[in-house]
């Protein structure tokens, strides 16, 4: 009978670790599957003209060059202008914040923040941005409106990963008369920095991908150079990469592709950088 | 209790004089009180050890010493608690000054995720040190009293995950006496080390106590027997809140408790 009950045992043990290799290996074939897929289309359109040169045709010939740099202008403001508010914001809401109803309504607001369907938030900051604050359509406007909905994902981050840091640091710190902000400052921050720091990439990543937020606070569909000042209006990858493949007949059919793939390195560079800096944070930790 | 604590001050040497001490002092953490007024005098440059089965409130107890539990949302501490006659409760009392004076060291080996000398260094950084050979000379000093520089001093750059846990341990006591205290706090600082590592501990815990207030929370009774000056052996009532049963030279609590519920404890028939 023990030798029975063992033998089902082992059935179940069995069977759970199949269900969960065929789990992560599906996980692990579709996207791989995806980025084949886009890199065998992609991959005959792209060249260095493509990757340098504006567009000409309405994105039929030439490149891409101008959408690549707004992607990044706009990774960019959306990091400068969410990052500090959300780690202070992280730092407040795990360290100071009593904890009171007020603070988890707070925590809640945040998380659901979150969930708010993107375009809303573009409306937000045509609202907000372009028209109360008259920054009109543009860069500065579109960073603004992304920023706010990174702010949820960076305050979040940064709150999980402070809370996460042990509090046998904190005591230890404390403990020999440092105050509460030399604690967070010189124990508790630099724990949490990985996590912040993986939190700020994946709104950067995200940030880069969406298109319905910034169509309608600046991104335009053909503009030959570069923005030259915050408030003038830009290209951008994913927008790019919708008028391409819906809005303009005759497009040869491996550009869109070749945006996509175009896409895809810059958000994955990014994540790979992240990666980067969160093993070497851990490195000179230990 | 009150003539339980000033038993020992006749069996001890005249010059002994009151680091500590504490006067019905009760704890309480919202509607729960988990210590009830507790007095208890703490001799300067001895080791007094706290005892008791789990749950009777040491931990809590060491902690009123330097308001470690002020981070508690609810905590509440009635009573008084001098350090040299002034009341560390007070509304004018800085406890971060406080905390510089009265240091601990935990059950766990705490050191942070630093360099072995960024440990050592920490404290006295935070209090404005930052000249890089006045620093190296704390180090040094306080490892070499903490017994544990000839096993460090080529490794001083590593970290302090690096180290065996007894060593990480006396990293901790070393971090403590960077910052030059009067008082160390030990949580049951042997409770996650082998025996080897203990009987270091004790050791450089005897040594130190040459020139320290130590005040030490332990389960381990052959600890307390073997390592402290004075015992204090506390214990839960029935409602859970800590009591000071009976306070007095170790070598006495030990041979010839007076309370029965103390002989008991000390000859394992409970806790």
């Amino acid at each position: 009978m023990r030798i029975k009950s063992g033998l089902s045992r082992q059935l179940s043990q069995r069977t759970a670790f199949g269900v969960l290799l065929v789990a992560t290996v599906a996980v692990v074939l579709v996207t791989l599957f995806i980025i084949i897929r886009i890199a065998i289309s992609g991959a005959g359109a792209l060249s260095w003209t493509f990757l340098t040169q504006s567009p000409t045709d309405a994105g039929r010939a030439g490149g891409i060059f101008p959408a690549i740099v707004g992607t990044f202008y706009l990774m960019l403001g959306t990091l400068i202008l969410a990052l500090p508010i959300g780690v202070l914001a992280g730092i407040y809401l795990s360290e100071y914040a009593p904890k009171n109803w007020l603070t988890r309504v707070i925590n809640l607001a945040i998380i659901n923040l979150a969930g708010v369907p993107s375009i809303v938030f573009g409306l937000f900051g045509l609202g907000v941005f372009v028209l109360m604050l008259k920054f009109g359509m543009s860069l500065l406007a579109a960073s603004l409106t992304l920023a706010c909905q990174a702010l949820a994902m960076t305050i979040t981050t940064s709150r999980e990963a402070l809370l996460a840091v042990p509090r046998e640091y904190r005591e230890g710190s404390l403990a020999i008369g440092a105050t509460k902000w030399q604690t967070i400052r010189h124990v508790i921050l630099p724990q949490a920095r990985p996590g912040i720091i993986t939190g700020a990439v994946l709104a950067m990543s995200r940030a880069a991908g969406e298109s319905a937020p910034i169509l309608i606070v600046g991104a335009a569909f053909l503009i030959p150079g570069l923005p030259q000042s915050p408030f003038d209006r830009f290209m951008a990858l994913p927008y790019h990469l919708y008028t391409v493949a819906t809005q303009v007949p005759g497009m040869p059919g491996d550009t869109k592709w070749a945006v996509a793939l175009v896409l895809l390195a810059v958000v994955l560079s990014f994540n790979v950088l992240a990666t980067i800096v969160r093993l070497r944070a851990r490195r000179r930790r230990v | 209790m009150t003539a339980d604590s000033t038993l020992y001050r006749n069996s001890m040497p005249e010059s002994t004089t009151t680091k500590l001490r504490t006067e019905g002092v009760s704890l309480y953490y919202g509607a729960f009180q988990a210590l009830r007024n507790i007095t208890l005098d703490i001799p300067e440059r001895a080791i007094t050890a706290i005892i008791g089965p789990s749950g009777c409130g040491k931990s809590t107890f060491l902690r009123i010493f330097n308001r470690m539990n002020d981070l508690i949302p609810g905590a509440r501490v009635e009573g008084n608690v001098q350090l040299e006659g002034v009341d560390i409760y007070d509304r004018c009392i800085d406890v971060v000054e406080l905390r510089k004076r009265v240091g601990m060291v935990f059950q766990k080996p705490n050191p942070f995720p630093m360099s072995v000398f960024e440990n050592v260094a920490f404290g006295p950084r935070r209090h404005g040190r930052n000249n890089r050979g006045e620093l190296a000379e704390i180090v040094e000093k306080s490892l070499r009293q903490a017994a544990l520089w000839d096993e460090v001093k080529d490794k001083l750059d590593k970290s302090a995950f690096d180290l065996s846990g007894g060593q990480q341990q006396r990293l901790c006591i070393a971090r403590v006496l960077a910052v030059e205290p009067q008082v160390i706090l030990m949580d049951e600082p042997c409770s996650a080390l082998d025996p080897v590592a203990t009987l270091k501990i004790e050791d450089l815990m005897r040594q130190l106590a040459e020139s320290y207030t130590i005040i030490i929370v332990t389960h381990n009774m052959q600890q307390a027997a073997r390592a402290s000056d004075i015992s204090a052996f506390l214990l839960m009532e029935p409602d859970r809140a800590g009591v000071l049963v009976e306070c007095g030279p170790t070598s006495q609590l030990f041979t010839s408790p007076k309370d029965k519920r103390t002989e008991d404890y000390i000859t394992g028939r409970f806790g």
